[in-house]
């Protein structure tokens, strides 16, 4: 991870008439990061990331993009910056191919740098065979990957995606996953979702919005060493207090006759408990680790609104 | 940049029957028109005009006669309304205004962009119908000094009205309101010129068509041609303030 830092910003805020929709975030953001922006609905993702693209001004705060100040210099900083909002920008009687190049002219893009760039997003977001039909006539899952084609096309230092994966089918969530992962080592990307395991497979960071506030914000991954929860099935039903008077066990209860939850010690006690069931001769057929670190914290921090 | 913009909302206007069908209607009822004051020309006045000698001709009464009929003025408005419709309003409801918002074009670029490619399908416009009265070369003589005089007229008429549309445009996202707005703000100026008391005071001033009238009588007026580049320069400088407005902090 390297010190550049491509994103930063101060005391953020946004007001719409009386009501507080945004107080008081602090960002920052280098280049190889990933940042998941995750919230209930209405916390503040979408105002958050619409201040930080520059197209809502901040009732307080600044915003700094590869340094340069998105209020004072808006023209310079905002070269540095690929942005995708919840709904795709895109034009619907265009046609793919035109929309991109014109998204390109835009930034300033001429001749041979334009059809690369174009030519480059269309193969990057797998978009060649739909390359000359209308936008309109798309599926959601074209249109948004169009969109995202647009956020990336002038290789900005900063990208800002509003929930890229929404509407996109099981396959197409897994191709901008790693589209995404692919672009980490170019870019500082910045990304909102309320889809946990979404962001807990991209992001090294998370900041967690609730009403407007920033309730967690830091690292994203399980603390070494802790228990490590586990749901196992068998193919015959298991007898929990066996596994349970296992040391390496700290509790064993049945979900299902044939499912267990288990809390184990650490993650070497994971070959142990194997051992154990297979010896006992109940047909080991699933073993599922859970990640529950993120969900737990999100729930925590933002109950009363998710109760609601 | 404003070329890009520009030649993207021109193109995008052709690429929706719209356009097209208000073209081809417009064209439709004012050849009619056209032709019913060539008609009603060559019966009554034509006549009249041989037995007194009166250097009065076509361009007079026909070409001026057509270019200041209510009815080319109304269509004018509808066209400048559609225009409005486009513009800005329907970037914003379609959601593709942050586009041009998070990328490197500053308001004045951008309002200078529509402007631009809104004045070219203007322009096409205006010379279909133009047409009609230059038509008549084929067959008389014209003072081509007074249609020139009366074209540039109708040409900053529809670009000051344009100016309006585009700010009308840039205040809703409501494509509707935004051509209602035009319509009827653009209607309202043109009504300035009809005084109850039918004296010329400061009101008919600010009209439009006070302004416009000159120019089809052949008058090329500095203070006339002032007053068209002020109404487009101060409605495009409040459609740049009203972007400004969605974007930078106060």
């Amino acid at each position: 991870m390297s010190s550049d830092i491509l994103l930063q910003a101060q005391g953020l805020e946004r007001r719409y008439g009386d009501r507080l929709a945004l107080a008081g975030l602090d960002l920052t953001l280098g280049r190889g990061e990933i940042l998941g922006l995750l919230g209930p609905n209405g916390a503040g993702k979408s105002t958050t990331l619409r201040i930080l693209s520059g197209t809502l001004p901040p009732s307080a705060g600044r915003v700094r993009l590869a340094g340069i100040d998105l209020q004072e210099r808006p023209l310079a900083a905002k070269r540095h910056l690929g942005y995708l909002p919840e709904q795709p920008p895109v034009y619907a009687d265009m046609r793919v191919g035109d929309y991109l190049g014109y998204c390109g002219r835009l930034h300033g893009l001429k001749r041979q740098a334009l059809l690369a760039a174009v030519t480059r997003a269309i193969e990057r977001c797998q978009l060649g065979e739909v390359r000359h039909r209308v936008i309109g006539n798309l599926s959601k899952g074209y249109q948004q990957r169009v969109g995202l084609a647009q956020a990336i096309l002038h290789k900005p230092d900063v990208l800002i995606l509003d929930e890229p994966t929404v509407g996109l089918d099981p396959l197409q969530i897994r191709a901008i996953r790693l589209l995404i992962q692919e672009l980490r080592s170019e870019y500082a990307v910045i990304f909102s979702s309320h889809i946990l395991p979404e962001i807990e497979t991209l992001c090294d960071r998370v900041v967690i919005l609730s009403r407007g506030r920033a309730v967690y914000q830091g690292a994203l991954s399980a603390p070494a060493g802790g228990p490590r929860e586990v749901l196992l099935r068998c193919a015959r039903e298991p007898r929990p207090e066996l596994l349970a008077a296992l040391p390496a066990v700290l509790e064993a209860v049945a979900v299902e006759p044939r499912r267990l939850r288990l809390r184990l010690a650490d993650e070497a006690a994971a070959e142990e408990v194997q051992r154990a069931v297979l010896e006992a001769g109940w047909g080991l057929q699933e073993w599922l680790p859970l990640e529950q670190h993120l969900e737990q914290l999100f729930v925590a921090l933002t109950h009363g609104e998710a109760a609601a | 940049m404003i070329a890009t913009i520009a030649g993207r909302e021109f193109k995008a206007l052709f690429a929706t029957p719209l356009p097209w069908i208000l073209l081809a209607l417009s064209q439709a009822l004012l050849a009619w028109v056209f032709l019913s004051q060539v008609e009603a020309y060559q019966t009554q006045y034509q006549p009249l005009l041989a037995t007194l000698g009166s250097g009065y001709g076509a361009t007079e009464l026909v070409v001026a006669v057509f270019l200041g009929d209510a009815r080319l003025l109304v269509l004018l408005l509808l066209t400048v309304a559609l225009l409005a419709m486009r513009l800005l309003a329907e970037e914003r409801q379609g959601h593709t205004l942050p586009l041009l918002l998070a990328a490197p074009v500053s308001s004045l670029q951008l309002v200078l962009g529509k402007y631009l490619g809104g004045l070219a399908f203007v322009a096409v416009a205006l010379l279909l119908w133009a047409a009609m009265p230059l038509s008549l070369l084929l067959g008389t003589a014209l003072d081509l000094g007074r249609l020139a005089a009366a074209l540039l007229g109708l040409a900053l008429l529809a670009a000051a009205l344009l100016a309006l549309a585009l700010w009308a445009s840039a205040l809703t996202a409501r494509p509707g309101i935004a051509a209602l707005v035009s319509f009827v703000a653009g209607l309202l100026l043109m009504a300035l010129n009809r005084g109850a008391a039918g004296e010329a005071g400061a009101l008919e001033y600010l009209g439009l068509l006070g302004h416009y009238q000159p120019f089809l009588q052949g008058w090329v007026n500095s203070a006339d041609l002032a007053y068209f580049l002020l109404l487009i320069v101060a409605f495009l400088a409040l459609a740049v303030r009203r972007l400004d407005a969605l974007r930078v902090q106060a």
